[in-house]
């Protein structure tokens, strides 16, 4: 994994600024309406890594989809780079707790996705052949998706993401079902990747420990409907350690803002 | 795929069972290679009871497939390859010993009724002295199989495709789907007679139909079934919707439209056996009516096992191209 600072550089956008302004949104259900997102506001600075936390179930990969453009909010606007958000854009890229791999396509082909959708894919092959290597998985270009185990599958998808240059990463739980070892390992990988690309990164988790070894904010919702309940910087150097007195005291923060009794 | 085939730790036992298959099944072989022979013996030597052309004829095909298995035998000795043919060698056994019986029991006896049960010699008679005509229905068979298949499988794609993809078209096309997808194309077959000017496009019609529907229902499924991830994935790359349809929803939905070809396949032999029955005039539908006009029942089974080596044929290249375009599936069935 070290080999991944070495690794070819695909590239560099400077990461995306986003502001979330007055955000409203909920579904249809059973005829009722179910209010989801209730005046979500605030701003994601270029380059930033930030980390959402809340209870499941509260909206936040509804939010992540709103941001991601693949759906379109009931109020409120969403600026990414001063231009607002009405679709999909490549330039925003999900990586979803589900590897979504195309079953169908060797994992080269699927990491050359977004080349292939926008025809650059016959000038710039080498990006994906670059993507797969800065994840370890240059051996398995040819291989199928059922081949791979899960973290495999999750680092595939991360590479697909990665070829596009994005200069904003949205990541869903992304680690979420993963083992333990394979989890700290793709973790600091994360990390060394944002510090290396500066794109921005949005992440939601349910791990409250995980939120503070990434991120530069804490950003912590309330119950359905969410409503941004906290906002804690966590100013600490990386490599963290899951042990520092600072992380610690977040932690109890961040836990009793959830809910959870501050002696867990 | 390639690479993790290699690193998987197989070797060893793929060679142990091919030494395991070269002396159980290649010495049967040999056994088969007698049978056969004395087949032939018995055929030759014993004279018929009943007025027969191709006694000779048979006996010596009969002769030197009984010398072909001895010689792969010995073969498979020297050549791995060869050896395989070993594991027939069960199925050889068998088959000389029910042709023997046959050829006894009608040939050299006389033990059962004509027409209904030709010797082995009448049924090779079928080949040898009509086979220009069994040909041309063959021929004439496929052609019209092929043409109304082309035509209701890409028809049924198309539609199957759009049903699962647009619900305006789905508005239109479901209801009339329900209402006559489930009539069977026979139940067309007069009134289809009677509106195509001949019957050759008549039944071209009614086997893309009983193709079309199957596979309609297939595909619709297989498209409207497919994960929304799949397509989330695909848009936030940037996808539009030509990219969503070609490249997503038809790869992901290409196990059900095999199956559904499948089915079609299977429901169009049907329709084209009726159809060559009761109107074509060609074909080996009507090459079975035809023989049985006239009690030619050694022409029948001839025509029969044709036509099953024909959609045994068809329904092998399917699953082959099947194979080919779903290779990235696991546990496929082999046929
Ligand atoms: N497409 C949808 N239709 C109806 N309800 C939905 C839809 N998507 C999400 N919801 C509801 O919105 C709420 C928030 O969902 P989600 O954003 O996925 O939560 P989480 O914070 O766990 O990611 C849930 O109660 C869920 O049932
Ligand atoms: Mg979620």
């Amino acid at each position: 994994m070290v080999a991944l600072a070495e690794a070819v550089n695909v590239g560099t956008a400077p990461g995306a600024a986003v502001d979330i302004v007055d955000i409203d949104h909920g579904f249809a259900l059973h005829g009722d309406y179910l209010p989801v997102l209730e005046d979500v506001s605030f701003r994601v600075e270029p380059g930033e890594f930030v980390a959402l936390l809340g209870p499941s179930g509260c909206g936040k990969s509804t939010l992540l989809r709103l941001i991601a453009g693949l759906d379109t909010p009931r109020a409120g606007r969403l600026i990414v780079d001063g231009a607002d958000v009405t679709g999909p854009d490549p330039s925003r890229v999900v990586v979803f707790q589900d590897p979504t791999l195309y079953p169908w396509r060797t994992v080269w082909r699927n990491a050359s996705l977004g080349l292939e959708t926008r025809g650059l894919l016959k000038q710039q092959r080498e990006r994906v052949d670059a993507a797969l290597a800065l994840v370890g998985l240059e051996k398995f270009a040819k291989a199928y998706p059922h081949q791979l185990s899960g973290g495999m599958a999750q680092r595939a998808s991360l590479a697909r993401a990665l070829v596009n240059d994005p200069s904003l990463l949205i990541l869903d739980e992304p680690l979420g079902k993963l083992d333990s070892l394979t989890r700290l390992a793709m973790q600091g990988e994360i990390t060394r990747l944002w510090q290396r690309r500066g794109f921005t990164v949005l992440m939601v988790t349910h791990d409250v420990e995980e939120a503070l070894l990434l991120a530069n904010r804490v950003i912590v919702f309330s119950d359905r409907p969410a409503r941004v309940r906290a906002d804690l910087a966590v100013d600490l150097p990386y490599p963290r350690h899951r042990d520092h007195p600072e992380l610690l005291r977040l932690r109890r923060e961040a836990l009793s803002l959830l809910g959870m009794a501050a002696d867990w | 795929m390639t690479a993790i085939a290699e690193a998987a730790p197989g070797r060893a036992g793929a060679l142990l069972a091919g030494d395991d298959e070269r002396p159980h099944s290649l010495g049967l072989l040999v056994v088969a290679g007698f049978l056969w022979l004395g087949l032939g013996v018995v055929i030759l030597a014993w004279p018929d009871a009943q007025e027969l052309e191709r006694t000779s004829l048979l006996g010596s095909l009969a002769l030197g497939f009984g010398m072909l298995q001895l010689l792969a035998w010995a073969g498979g000795w020297f050549s791995r390859p060869v050896a395989r043919l070993g594991r027939f060698a069960p199925w050889l056994v068998v088959l000389a010993l029910v042709m023997t019986a046959w050829e006894v029991a009608t040939a050299k006896l006389d033990l059962l009724p004509l027409p209904f049960f030709p010797s082995p010699q009448a049924f090779l008679e079928v080949y040898t002295d009509d086979w220009r005509r069994l040909g041309d229905s063959l021929l004439h068979s496929v052609l019209l199989l092929a043409r109304g298949f082309a035509i209701g499988a890409a028809v049924g794609f198309v539609i199957g495709v759009a049903l699962g993809w647009s619900k305006r078209v789905g508005y239109w096309i479901h209801p009339v789907m329900r209402l006559v997808g489930p009539l069977p194309a026979t139940a067309w077959l007069p009134l289809a007679f009677f509106i195509f000017p001949s019957s050759g496009s008549a039944s071209t019609f009614l086997i893309a139909l009983a193709t079309a529907f199957p596979l309609i229902v297939l595909t619709w499924s297989g498209v409207a079934g497919v994960q929304t991830a799949y397509y989330d994935v695909a848009r936030t790359l940037g996808a539009n919707s030509r990219f969503l349809i070609l490249k997503v929803a038809i790869p992901a939905a290409l196990p059900h439209v095999f199956v559904g070809l499948f089915m079609g396949l299977g429901s169009s032999f049907a329709v084209l056996v009726v159809a060559e029955m009761l109107g074509v005039k060609s074909g080996l539908g009507w090459y079975l009516q035809w023989a049985q006009g006239w009690a030619a029942y050694a022409n029948m089974y001839g025509a029969l096992l044709v036509m099953a080596l024909m959609c045994s044929a068809l329904i092998t290249v399917l699953f082959r191209v099947r194979d080919r375009l779903l290779s990235w599936q696991k546990g496929l069935v082999q046929w």
